[in-house]
């Protein structure tokens, strides 16, 4: 089933049927999120209002991750078994992946001077999140730095994989060191330390995030084939007019 | 600067960041979807290889 799914032209068909029902999800959850963030979800009560910077950074920060750990799991899919669909998802992970590290970075930045005083603070966490931002543009200016597609992803799923050993350090840089970064305060063996009036409108934000992701990922690997689709017509027309001109 | 200015800053900034991401996914999908059509109305397909 996999294998059939694998297909180039099954994806384009099933993501083709998907994309709107996965992208006009995703913009629901969002909007349900962000309604119950404004007007239902209360004020903390150390932090105040600035408590609603939180339900975009920590999102942010998990598919930072989520979007990091899908290039690597297509990057082994590259290396391992050289499917081209896996090529493409990687591809079209890492733009997303950046997007929402930068989003983690900025929004923290700013909850960070009206609540620590500053915008930064070199830290384990944020330091460890800083150069997962760097490493993401470092794939970024590698996928276009090799134009043959095929080269680019041996290369690509290669610097993925080493930069793969920063995401254990993100996830558990507030746990081995002591940092002015709380600790994870959802995902704990104990439980989530957040009250619930909090912790739903954060994880319905969250998921509406994470689809909004996927939905952008599914649209980032359809026109990825597209314009594989045309490099190797442009390849051919070029051969055919060589023919011709001999 | 007010609280607010923090918490509306982030807002905007991520707005500005997811509305890129979209308008860039759709404007390079049209982008591939054009140029495709264009090599086949040109006659170029897989086909060609073999003529």
């Amino acid at each position: 089933m996999i294998r059939e799914l694998a297909n180039p032209t099954r994806f384009m068909s099933l993501s083709g049927t998907l994309l709107p029902w996965v992208g006009g999800l995703a913009a629901l959850l969002v909007a349900a999120g962000l309604y119950m963030v404004w007007f239902v979800a209360p004020a903390d009560y150390q932090q105040g209002e600035t408590v609603k910077i939180m339900y975009l950074h920590v999102p942010a920060a998990w598919l930072s991750l989520f979007f990091y750990m899908v290039m690597a799991s297509s990057a082994l899919g590259t290396l391992v078994w050289r499917h081209p669909l896996a090529d493409v998802s990687q591809k079209a992970a890492a733009p997303i992946g950046a997007a929402f590290t930068l989003i983690c970075l900025v929004t923290g930045s700013l909850w960070g001077k009206p609540m620590w005083g500053t915008y930064w603070q070199w830290d384990a966490r944020l330091t460890s999140m800083l150069v997962m931002l760097l490493i993401y543009l470092g794939i970024l200016a590698l996928w276009r730095a090799i134009e043959e597609p095929n080269r680019a992803a041996r290369a690509v799923s290669i610097l993925t994989l080493v930069g793969a050993v920063n995401v254990p350090i993100v996830k558990f840089s507030v746990d081995w060191w002591n940092t002015l970064h709380q600790p994870a305060s959802v995902f704990r063996i104990d439980g989530p330390t957040i009250h619930t009036s909090m912790l739903v409108p954060l994880l319905i934000v969250a998921v509406g995030f994470t689809l909004t992701g996927v939905a952008l990922h599914l649209a980032g690997m359809r026109t990825e084939i597209l314009r594989r689709r045309v490099r190797t017509l442009t390849i051919l027309e070029a051969e055919r007019l060589d023919a011709q001109a001999a | 600067m007010s609280h607010g200015f923090f918490i509306a800053f982030s807002y905007i900034v991520t707005a500005l960041v997811v509305a890129g991401l979209i308008l860039r996914a759709v404007i390079d999908h049209r982008m591939q979807v054009r140029a495709l059509a264009e090599l086949e109305a040109r006659g170029v397909g897989r086909r060609s290889r073999r003529g």
